[in-house]
């Protein structure tokens, strides 16, 4: 039986509202950061993810929550990815970037230098920002307002910024592409470094920006370091299929999950995506505790504190790590591909999740016990592209 | 007083500087090439490490230059990284306010402060420049004249993000995170920039990261009395880096800053041998790596603005002018010739006077301040310069990938200290870059004064 993949998703203090309360984490400290991260290595976890936005943590989009009591603060995600990239050795590590905002070449350039800090073990969650509050950080484009329209036209009201974002997704991975892997040549003959007809020039147009190319960075030790989108509905698995490596979903139920991936792998079809598909990934807020019923009642004690229930995009599990498994492998076999699990309090259900949920796991002959290879695309089982324009094999 | 010397360390980049041919010289984009340098560099008790930045790679006759190093990472996340191999380093990158948005690099700025413990430093520059501008949304260019409104405004508005937490407002402690429900509260409204909102840093340990700029036109030289903690020169003689450095400190007191508050840094190469004479052929042949046959024809024709393919490079130059009717043919460069003409004019009659041809010529006219000599003697220069105020300190530009700055770092380093003038041990505590600097806790918000129009 295949193995599973597990990645996990870092948040501040945890995915909990209240979470800051159990431990006050000094999280703008790189040793915070460097913590969370050797943990989820020593449990040999495929990769983390580091959430990010430009507007202070909110639960819901389009809707400012101002307390006090809650974590109003966050660093930059792709500065932190950086930071604990040289601490640890097979972890890949995929920090959040905003697509609506960043300019698509630094986007580039960041994720490469971050595959060549790590080594070749860099990803990006490409996230799109819908929300007006960013908006007017940036102060260069308005966005639509959320909570003003109707719920059945929310697609409607996104769908341009996700059309943006694929446009994205692709003139980065041109630019990472637009070195071939053997473009420097350090002639001492003629005198020439590099051989600029294996350089390329993306000529990007398009409705939104045009990026004229090549990269300032060389090709990156992934190649094409791995691309990764979430998606709730129609709209972002489509984003999904046309330029994620992994696609992270949000089923209810193992029956949600399989319609879920059902309805992705026909959008695959009707989009023509051949070579490798999607990774799909299902997405889960973990309270874990070795004691059954336990993890229940810390969760509900966060809620007391504070003053509401959770509410989350993804489906909320609480109980043992035995449990989270069995659930887990229910899940899988709607067709998932693996799970990236958000711990509602760091750093205690990373533990579990490192410790505990991976031995459960591996005792059903489902989880590894080293890692395969040294870069993330090896982790994940998929190979390292060529550069397109190489196997175009066209002048600049 | 004895002036303590700065020191800072600049890794070797896309320029003809850098000699990629030598069999010593290593990756430059490897991570381990960057750790090995920052690493001696602490090693050395530098004050700081310095990248340089170019968001297009360069052309020449439509082409990529392919003479030099091309390629190079992306400056934040290589300085976040190198934060992670250090403990004191301060951590400069060149980020260009053209092609960023404050929001996005201020928070950047902040975040490698609080994660690199208070080392970041940003040294601000502008592009005027189309053509890089061809990689970014944005898509058009400054005016040369809007360079200095855009990047006061930017760097008004990345303090203006820096200061809206204050000291209190994070608490973490009891049911409050942070002291008001929506801290980090901004608003800046200017010509370039209209933001507003919430900032989602809290106040790093040194709350404004120290910056840097270049500039020597009289504009920029009061952009820097208004706003930068230090300045990047390049000066070839000891009297004119002297007239430099009065006239930048002169310009402080308008803008209500002491002469201590703004450091005069000029980037400078070394050589280093066991005699003067051994150190002096060293730096001929580093000469010659640098400008080999090739690149002297290239960088020719950078003036000439013609194809000069066939020129002999150990011949005589061209004997007809510049072209200066067309566009360059030279895009993504920062050197500029204000009058081509009169340049090649005064070069040929240079080569023709001391029978140079076109390699040697180019040789003679690219040299930057170079310390050549003993470790001794190039100790002893390096003192005088600062001593005799042409300089605060030196950013090295070590010629070689990645371990040029070795043999400074144990020939001469151990001098500067037997000399009472450098370090021998960093600061005990969490001591940030600012205070390693020796500036001021916080920079002055002058920069409004200079928006306004000239000093206060």
């Amino acid at each position: 039986m295949s193995q599973l993949h597990l990645a996990v998703a870092l948040d501040g203090a945890g995915w909990h509202p209240a979470a800051w309360r159990v431990h006050r984490p000094a999280i703008l400290t790189a040793g915070w950061w460097a913590g969370l991260v050797a943990e989820a290595e020593r449990g040999l976890l495929d990769f983390v993810t580091v959430e990010d936005s430009l507007a202070p943590p909110s639960e819901l989009p389009g809707v400012p929550v101002d307390r006090a009591d809650r974590v109003r603060a966050r660093l930059d995600a792709a500065v932190i990815a950086a930071r604990v990239a040289p601490l640890t050795t097979h972890i890949g590590i995929v920090p959040t970037v905003t697509t609506t905002h960043t300019e698509p070449f630094h986007i580039a350039s960041a994720i490469a230098t971050l595959d060549y800090v790590s080594t070749g073990r860099a990803g990006w969650r490409a996230q799109v920002s819908a929300r007006q509050a960013e908006a007017t950080h940036v102060g260069r484009r308005t966005v639509p307002a959320l909570h003003t329209a109707r719920p059945d036209r929310i697609a409607e009201v996104v769908r341009p910024l996700f059309d943006e974002a694929a446009d994205v997704i692709e003139v980065v991975r041109r630019l990472w592409d637009s070195w071939e892997d053997d473009a420097i040549i350090r002639d001492v003959a003629t005198g020439r470094f590099v051989d600029n007809r294996k350089l390329h020039y993306v000529d990007f147009e398009g409705e939104w920006f045009s990026v004229k190319g090549p990269s300032i960075v060389p090709r990156p030790p992934q190649g094409q370091p791995l691309v990764t989108v979430l998606g709730h509905a129609t709209v972002p698995y489509l984003l999904g299929v046309r330029g994620a490596d992994v696609l992270y979903v949000t089923p209810d139920s193992g029956a949600h999950a399989a319609a879920v991936v059902s309805e992705v792998r026909a959008s695959e079809r009707a989009e023509g995506r051949d070579g490798v598909p999607l990774r799909i990934f299902g997405d889960l807020v973990v309270f874990l505790d070795p004691e059954p019923g336990a993890a229940a009642r810390r969760k509900r004690e966060l809620d007391d504190l504070d003053g509401a229930e959770l509410t989350s995009d993804a489906f909320v599990f609480t109980g043992t790590p035995g449990e989270l498994a069995d659930l887990l492998v229910e899940w899988r076999a709607a067709g998932l591909d693996g799970f990236r699990l958000r711990p509602g309090v760091l750093p205690d259900d990373l533990t579990l999740i490192a410790r505990e949920l991976t031995a459960r796991l591996r005792e059903r002959g489902l989880f590894r016990s080293a890692y395969p290879g040294t870069t993330l695309r090896e982790t994940l089982g998929l190979s390292r592209p060529a550069s397109r324009y190489a196997v175009a094999g066209g002048a600049a | 007083m004895t002036k303590q010397i700065i020191l800072a360390a600049h890794f070797p980049g896309v320029n003809n500087t850098t000699v990629w041919t030598d069999p010593a010289a290593g990756s430059q984009i490897e991570f381990s090439s960057f750790v090995h340098l920052a690493r001696t560099a602490e090693r050395g008790l530098f004050d700081f490490f310095f990248l340089a930045e170019g968001l297009r790679l360069r052309e020449q006759r439509g082409e990529i230059y392919d003479l030099d190093v091309v390629g190079r990472p992306d400056t934040v996340t290589v300085l976040a990284a190198i934060a992670a191999v250090t403990e004191r380093l301060g951590l400069a990158g060149t980020l260009n306010a053209t092609f960023h948005e404050p929001y996005e690099l201020a928070r950047q700025l902040a975040s490698l402060d609080h994660l690199s413990g208070g080392r970041a430093a940003w040294n601000v520059v502008t592009t005027p420049n189309a053509f890089t501008g061809e990689n970014f949304r944005r898509g058009g260019f400054l005016s040369y004249a809007d360079r200095y409104t855009r990047a006061a405004e930017f760097i008004a508005a990345s303090r203006t993000l820096w200061d809206s937490w204050s000291a209190e407002d994070l608490v973490v402690d009891g049911d409050s995170f942070a002291r008001t429900p929506a801290p980090g509260a901004f608003a800046f409204h200017g010509t370039q920039f209209d933001i507003s909102g919430h900032f989602t840093v809290p106040r790093s340990p040194q709350r404004h990261p120290v910056i840097i700029q270049a500039g020597d036109s009289p504009a920029g030289r009061d952009f820097a009395a208004a706003s930068a903690d230090a300045i990047f020169s390049r000066h070839s003689t000891l009297e004119a880096g002297q007239a430099f450095y009065r006239d930048v400190k002169g310009r402080l007191a308008a803008y209500g800053r002491t002469p201590d508050s703004l450091k005069i840094l000029p980037a400078v190469s070394y050589v280093l041998g066991d005699t003067d004479a051994e150190a002096q052929e060293k730096a001929h042949h580093i000469r010659r790596q640098q400008v080999t046959p090739q690149t002297a024809i290239r960088h020719l024709e950078q003036l000439w603005n013609r194809d000069l393919s066939s020129f002999d490079p150990e011949g005589p130059l061209p004997p007809f002018d510049p072209d200066v009717s067309g566009e360059s043919i030279a895009q993504g460069r920062t050197r500029l010739f204000d009058d081509p003409v009169a340049t090649a004019r005064a070069w040929r009659s240079l080569a023709e006077e001391k029978g140079l041809g076109i390699r040697d010529l180019i040789i003679e006219v690219t040299g930057r301040q170079s310390f050549i000599g003993t470790p001794a003697a190039v100790a002893e220069s390096v003192d005088a310069f600062v001593q005799q105020d042409a300089a605060d300190g030196f950013i090295l530009v070590p010629h070689l990938t990645p371990a040029g700055l070795d043999d400074f770092v144990d020939r001469v380093v151990p001098l500067l200290q037997e000399r009472g003038v450098f370090r021998t041990a960093y600061p005990s505590g969490g001591s940030t870059l600012r205070s390693l600097l020796g500036l001021p806790p916080t920079s002055p918000a002058s920069v409004a004064s200079f928006l306004g129009g000239g000093p206060a």
